[in-house]
């Protein structure tokens, strides 16, 4: 008789829990054992005892965070292999998100279960790619949640970009994107569609390009937009962290044309309430269609949903027979689109 | 239809007059016939189709989705139209090749009512989400981007180098998708004319009047009307229709039927205010605002919002121009002509007549009418002239009021002044020692107090919401405005017209600033005359 999930996978007040493993999933606290997902603030807290996440997830963590808030001890585990914590059978997989995000599987006593964390099944520049893992229970997250939620191919997106510099050569083109994982997918997207000139960065960019840089991932020329007088930016790609892109810091820049890369954006209301000029639907999540597939090919008869809109994504499961459950946790979205427009700063960020 | 929809989308995000003109021109110049001509058409409101209603577009998708889901979705997303289009299912292969505009506009032209729930299905099934968007709004009636016809025509100006006031004129003489109006400015044919179709022609606009001004101005040169409070129309009535147009050449006939009406069968071109007058008083702008931006007009409006013109220029007489005569001549003819033809809904705005400045000031200051906001001065001899020329024309505006209010929230500006909070709510002290919000201001301060604002607002925010941010009530700014009028759309009961920041009063505790009390005392169309 293998033991339902619901006996030693519980919700805590500090977050998901694994009780033979005793371990914390992306806890919203400190807490003496974490295994942590990825490297966006909102999973990844300081403080922990013990960090166990991939090498590129430490990494970005430590640079985030500063040496020692980043977990007591660190444990590595790359993509693929696996480690025995008390007896649960820990693998992890990549999640398309950002570098180093992980799916984790846990394994114990028979029973397969995924934790997607936050993830992307598309293919991507900058971060190896998600793959389905079958599984008997799914925790997923549901950010885009809503069947309105189809993101379009980057490519267009960036292609609509680059078409606007063609019809606007004289004017800035300030691109708001987050600084973890949307900023470097970006560059990579724009280098891929033979953009060559300089892109200049807000100075809050560059210690997580460095990261990214020390994995392997080539940006081409790189200019800090803070050092280049207003005339170097005219007709330039400035890419900044949404907070910045209408605020004081942007004066600097020449008429510019604001543009915002989210998922978000694909709903008009939130563009023009944020006063983008330039909408570009560009996300580092699952949209609806996907979702629902990754569900799907996991072959799971059950299906927890941590964060975002879960009511929408477990009446679709029902219909398929799929058992879902709501987790709610707390604390997530804080940091990059998984908190819709409304949780996005608004206000100063340091150059 | 993809061109078409990344057009709009590029229009209904970018508010600068100036990148919307880039964005028109880029449609002119790369877009091939008829394709340019619909686009252009189709945003400026001169092509509407009606072939769809909202219950089709609700029943279509209701037959390809979850209602709860659509449901939820609808909620979120708040608009029906960007809805339909952002949850309708694609089907793996397309039924066909995506239609262009050009074979949207030609298939609505002929499609039956019976056919046209397939036929939109289908085209929905082969666009992507934003063309959908798109095609939904355009056959809906409602695409809506801010771009008048004006700024079609400034646009093809600028694209072609031709004065705007010639495609004004060659405008009437062509219709959507223009082709005879691109061969001519592409030097492939005549210019399109047509004698007797009513043609907008840009207006002559007054400089406001600095009181210095007067020391070097003869009394004897000038007449003064009274500056009414409404919307600057220009009438055209000929043989070939009538046509009623703003300030700007906005074409508003549609709104104003009852005014349409009453031209039918006059020729002439004349200037003058619209307004709507109720037992021979002018009522506030906030009524004729009600009957502005219509398709159409119900009979209950018409009845309890009647308007009429208050005529103080002629430009045609007949089929003569006279716009070259100087004022005085023009206004004899326009007062012989409004005597000889009698015109219903439509009255002299008079003379207003006066010796010496110091008497003008005094006549100026007892104005306190409703529907008054001033003075207009314009020279005997001046010839009417398009546009804003220094010297023959001076708007005088009566002294605005004042009071002084404390600054409740401030909000992100647009374009240039998105890194500035820059729009103002501001409020006074109730009896009961609450604030209440009276009005919003934007404009007034220079560049430096916009700059010091800002600094405050950020270093004394109590709470954000979005772009707007509430701050500590301690700053005082003193507000003009021109005039304060009831409203039930407002907490406050009481809506300013042209508030602006005069001020700002760091020197005033925000406990002296002005009570509710005190703004109602300035409230002219109060009902209750007793």
């Amino acid at each position: 008789m293998t033991p339902h999930p619901e006996t030693w996978l519980s919700v805590r007040p500090e977050g998901l829990y694994c009780e033979p493993a005793d371990l914390f999933i992306d806890p919203a606290r400190a807490v003496p054992r974490a295994l942590i997902t990825h490297a966006h603030s909102d999973h990844a807290r300081p403080g922990h005892g013990a960090v166990l996440a991939t090498p590129e997830t430490l990494a970005l963590m430590t640079r985030r965070l500063g040496e020692g808030r980043a977990g007591l001890t660190q444990q590595p585990l790359a993509y693929g292999e696996s480690l025995d914590v008390n007896g649960v059978r820990i693998t992890l997989f990549p999640a398309g998100h950002v570098l180093g995000s992980a799916q984790v599987l846990l394994e114990w006593r028979g029973v397969r279960v995924v934790i997607t964390g936050d993830y992307c099944p598309r293919p991507q520049p900058t971060c190896a790619p998600f793959a389905p893992i079958p599984c008997d229970l799914l925790v997923t997250e549901a950010t885009f949640a809503l069947p309105v939620f189809r993101h379009p191919l980057a490519e267009g997106e960036i292609a609509r970009l680059l078409r606007s510099l063609a019809l606007f050569p004289d004017r800035t083109h300030v691109v708001g994107a987050y600084a973890l994982g949307k900023a470097q997918r970006l560059i990579a997207l724009l280098r891929g569609a033979g953009y060559d000139a300089p892109i200049f960065l807000h100075g809050a960019l560059f210690p997580l390009i460095e990261v990214y840089r020390a994995f392997g991932h080539d940006f081409g020329d790189l200019r800090p937009a803070t050092a280049a007088d207003k005339s170097a930016l005219r007709g330039a790609l400035v890419i900044a962290p949404p907070g910045a892109i209408q605020d004081r810091w942007a004066r600097r820049l020449h008429d510019p044309v604001v543009a915002l890369a989210s998922g978000w954006m694909r709903v008009r209301q939130r563009a023009k309430s944020r006063g983008v000029e330039l909408p570009l639907v560009i996300s580092d999540h699952a949209d609806w269609d996907e979702l629902n597939a990754t569900a799907e090919l996991s072959g799971a008869r059950e299906v927890w949903v941590t964060h975002g809109r879960e009511e929408a994504l477990i009446h679709a499961l029902a219909a398929r027979g799929i058992r879902g459950r709501a987790l709610s946790l707390v604390g997530r979205g804080e940091e990059d689109e998984g908190g819709g427009p409304e949780a996005l700063p608004a206000g100063e960020v340091a150059a | 239809m993809t061109p078409f929809a990344d057009l709009l989308e590029r229009l209904v995000f970018s508010p600068a007059r100036s990148a919307k003109i880039a964005l028109l021109r880029d449609w002119i110049a790369t877009r091939p016939d008829p394709e340019r001509g619909w686009g252009l058409a189709a945003i400026s409101g001169e092509l509407a189709f009606s072939a769809a209603k909202p219950g089709l577009i609700r029943a279509l998708v209701a037959e390809r989705t979850d209602p709860v889901l659509f449901g939820w979705s609808y909620d979120y997303v708040g608009d029906l139209a960007e809805t339909v289009s952002l949850i309708w299912p694609s089907p793996a292969t397309p039924p066909g090749p995506a239609p262009t505009l050009p074979e949207v506009v030609a298939a609505l032209g002929g499609v039956s009512r019976a056919e046209f729930p397939a036929l939109l299905a289908r085209w929905l099934d082969s666009l992507d989400a934003s063309a959908r968007f798109a095609l939904i709004k355009l056959i809906t009636g409602g695409v809506r981007v801010g771009v008048s016809a004006r700024l079609v025509k400034v646009a093809l100006a600028e694209h072609y180098g031709v004065d705007v006031n010639a495609i004004e004129e060659a405008w009437p003489a062509t219709a959507p998708p223009y082709l005879a109006l691109f061969a001519w400015l592409e030097g492939r044919g005549p210019m399109p004319l047509s004698a007797d179709r009513p043609v907008f022609r840009p207006p002559m606009l007054a400089n406001p009047l600095e009181e210095a001004d007067l020391a070097d101005l003869d009394p004897a040169d000038y007449r003064a009307e009274w500056k009414w409070d409404g919307i600057r129309v220009q009438a055209c009535a000929g043989p070939g229709g009538v046509a009623l147009f703003s300030r700007a050449g906005e074409d508003i006939t549609a709104a104003f039927p009852d005014v349409a009406e009453a031209l039918r069968g006059l020729h002439a071109v004349l200037d003058g205010e619209l307004l709507v007058v109720r037992d021979g008083r002018v009522a506030p702008f906030s009524e004729l605002q009600q009957r502005l931006n219509r398709k159409s007009v119900s009979s209950r409006l018409l009845r309890d919002h009647p308007a009429m013109i208050r005529l103080y220029d002629l430009l045609y007489e007949g089929a003569e121009d006279v716009r070259h005569l100087p004022f005085d001549e023009r206004r004899a003819r326009l007062e012989a002509w409004v005597r000889r033809a009698s015109p219903p809904r439509m009255d002299l705005s008079p003379l207003v007549p006066f010796r010496s400045w110091d008497e003008l000031a005094a006549l100026r200051a007892a104005a306190r009418e409703a529907g008054i906001e001033g003075l207009m001065l314009k020279h005997r001899a001046s010839p009417y002239v398009p546009g804003r020329p220094k010297g023959p024309w001076f708007k005088w505006k009566r002294d605005p009021f004042v009071i002084d209010a404390v600054l409740m929230y401030a909000q992100r500006g647009h374009g240039k002044r998105s890194s500035y909070y820059s729009d103002y709510t501001f409020g006074v002290w109730t009896d009961e020692g609450e604030l209440v919000p009276v009005g919003k201001a934007y404009f007034g301060f220079t560049d430096a107090e916009l700059a010091w604002l800002d600094r405050w607002i950020r270093n004394h925010t109590v709470a954000r919401f979005g772009p707007v941010r509430e701050v500590e009530k301690s700053l005082v700014l003193e507000i003009a405005f021109d005039a304060a009028q009831l409203s039930n759309r407002h907490r406050s009961g009481v809506a300013l017209r042209f508030p602006r920041v005069n001020r700002i009063r760091t020197d005033k505790p925000a406990a002296e600033a002005d009570r509710l009390a005190q703004v109602l005392a300035l409230v002219e169309n109060r009902r209750d005359a007793a």
